[in-house]
């Protein structure tokens, strides 16, 4: 018995989400009484011993370059082995873009249960139940897995990572990877920014902005609080900005710890992709804009008047501090 | 000059998976004991991701080549059919419904995969998620059943001859990849754009098959215990324009986000 983590990394790094999904599956461990075991896909760079912090007791690598790039298909029958090998009967993901991928294929693999989007640790005091978000945030769904072998995915920023000491024992697998169905001929990484699904802090502009030529203040906000910067739906369908930035319902989903809105109205399907940050501060001057609901802390005043001067007091806090 | 040779006998075959979700705009409640979805006075719809990406794309791909047929399919009981017209009406050109009410998205999957064997296809699109219980599942599901690649969360896909060329999101980004047919692909944003059913295409779809399908034998690994919704928010401390310090001092004392 243990709870395997999928340690997902990129260009040689493992990713911020997978030290909470490592964070969280020790914790399963704990609370089942078995070890947490972690599996590294492709060549990292990275310390793998040092994954111990989080709990874990052992890695185990497949450090083949066509693991680089996830391909499901690849991907689920070495996870599903290695699975079958560490005689894992949980195995976690982040529900990142590697987990959307892969996760539900190894559980069609194995026919092991799964939940995805899980956004606290399962209670087994009954059976294995997982709390996950659903309607895209506005409610939770509480699921019961039913056979033997688990798979929970687990949502970006819903699970604090934690550090402790710990060296965990990192051990080379011997598994042949076949030739992978699909090539990749081209990789665009947004270079120098955060990544929007990983950041801490989103600072977001809608229509109230006016126009592309105005975002200057929106971006020194965002600089001084090393955010992501993302938009509303007309600001990406009008080339404002692009489409990638794009929150909500029918854009990139978030969930930060911060996520700042600047000149958004708050339109529900707006609401669905940023309704899981846990802080949300809103600067409109229409004192009715229905954001104002879904708000911790806001401000009912003129964007470029107000979010200078935030930027100044933050640059001043961050002196003092 | 390069000349294409074009396989004069394949005409492609794609399934685009369908599936009945609230209108976004939908109030979200439960009843029976937090146990199920309140549909009082629920609207339905198509699920956007399928509807105004795959599907779309789909019908963009039967316009360049006409000998392409598609068929739709979807899981769900009787309520599904208004939905599966619709999509009939943009452009589906026969349907089949899988006859049951699970939730549970491998039991759907097997439903999907079921099909798609006896159909024969060389493309299978699904949406990026099921905007209810925002799975992100079953493609991948689905793909594995019938051991075909996935791409999940597609923005662009093209097609030449055989070879797709899909455009994805990774992390920070995107990558661009080749595969040849059959594969199942996830789309999002990007894939296409939304379109509305004209009036022919509404006449049409009254006459297009809609075959009703009971389901294979296969397993239920999970179920919905309850449902909650969220703590409502304490409500919004607002803070004076002229004071923005206040603010800085909120966020970073009381929230402790900065
Ligand atoms: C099916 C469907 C799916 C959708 N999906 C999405 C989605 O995924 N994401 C999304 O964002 N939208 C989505 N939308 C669109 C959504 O309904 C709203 O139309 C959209 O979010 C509005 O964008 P906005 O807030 O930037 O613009 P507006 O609604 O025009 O709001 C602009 C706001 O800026 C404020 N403002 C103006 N000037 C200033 C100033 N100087 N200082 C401060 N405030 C100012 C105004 O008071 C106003 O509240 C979807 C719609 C549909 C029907
Ligand atoms: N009941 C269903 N019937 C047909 N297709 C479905 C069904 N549920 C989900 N899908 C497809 O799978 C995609 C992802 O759904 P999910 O994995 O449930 O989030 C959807 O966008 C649909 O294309």
């Amino acid at each position: 018995m243990s709870v395997l983590i999928l340690a997902d990394q990129s260009e040689g790094h493992i990713k911020k989400a997978s030290f909470e999904a490592l964070t969280y599956g020790a914790a399963i461990a704990k609370q089942t009484g078995t070890t947490a075991e972690a599996l590294v896909l492709g060549t990292v760079n990275d310390d793998l011993s040092a994954l111990g912090k989080y709990g874990i007791s052992k890695v185990h690598q497949l450090a083949s370059e066509t693991l680089n790039h996830v391909d499901a298909q690849l991907y689920a029958k070495l996870i599903a082995e290695a699975a079958t090998a560490t005689g894992a009967t949980v195995i976690v993901f982040s529900h990142n873009q590697t987990g959307k991928a892969v996760a539900s294929r190894v559980a069609a693999r194995l026919k092991a249960g799964i939940v995805t989007g899980a956004c606290a640790l399962p209670d087994t005091s009954n059976g294995f139940v997982v709390r996950k978000t659903v309607f895209s945030g506005k409610a939770f769904a509480n699921v019961r897995i039913n056979s033997d072998v688990k798979i929970v995915s687990l949502n970006p920023n819903s699970y604090h990572t934690t550090a402790g000491e710990g060296t965990a024992e990192v051990l080379q697998m011997n598994i042949a990877v076949d030739t992978s169905r699909i090539k990749v001929t081209a990789v665009n990484k947004v270079s120098g920014e955060v990544p929007l699904t990983e950041a801490d802090i989103v600072v977001s502009g809608g229509r109230g902005l006016k126009g592309p030529e105005n975002w200057g203040v929106l971006l020194d906000l965002a600089k001084e609080l090393h955010a992501a910067t993302a938009c509303s739906r007309p600001v990406g369908d009008a080339h404002w900005r692009p489409h990638h930035e794009h929150v909500g319902q029918t854009g990139v989903q978030v969930a930060p710890n911060l996520y700042i809105a600047l000149g958004i109205s708050g339109a529900i399907q707006h609401l669905a992709g940023v309704n899981r940050s846990k802080i949300i501060v809103v600067i409109n001057k229409d004192p009715e804009a229905p954001f104002f609901k879904a708000a911790d802390y806001g401000i009912v005043g003129d964007l470029f008047e107000v979010v200078p001067k935030l930027t100044e007091e933050i640059r001043k806090m961050k002196a003092a501090s | 000059m390069q000349l294409t040779i074009v396989n004069k006998n394949f005409s492609m075959k794609i399934l685009v998976c369908i599936s009945k979700t609230p209108d976004t705009t939908s109030k979200i409640a439960f009843t029976d004991g937090n146990t199920k979805f309140d549909e009082n006075g629920v609207q339905w719809i198509i699920n956007p991701y399928d509807e105004w990406y795959s599907l779309v794309r789909a019908i963009e791909l039967k316009e360049k080549d006409p000998s392409a047929t598609i068929h739709l399919v979807t899981v769900g009981g009787a309520d599904c059919d208004p939905i599966i017209r619709k999509a009939l009406a943009l452009g589906g050109d026969e349907a089949f419904r899988v006859n049951t009410d699970s939730t549970d998205s491998f039991y759907i999957a097997a439903q999907i995969a079921e099909v798609a064997k006896k159909g024969g296809y060389d493309l299978i699109f699904t949406g990026k998620e099921a905007i209810d219980y925002n799975g992100s599942s079953i493609g991948g599901m689905v793909a594995e059943l019938l051991d075909m690649p996935y791409v999940s969360l597609a923005t662009l896909f093209d097609l030449n001859g055989n070879t797709a060329t899909i455009t994805r999101e990774i992390e920070g980004g995107e990558e661009v990849a080749e595969v040849s047919l059959p594969v199942v692909v996830s789309c999002q944003k990007g894939v296409a754009e939304q379109r509305i059913p004209n009036m022919r295409g509404i006449m049409a779809a009254r006459t297009k098959p809609l075959q009703v399908v009971e389901p294979a034998a296969a397993d239920t690994l999970t179920s919905i215990v309850s449902f909650e919704l969220p703590p409502a928010k304490a409500g919004v401390k607002l803070v004076s324009p002229d004071n923005v310090a206040e603010l800085v001092r909120l966020l970073h004392e009381e929230a402790k986000a900065i």
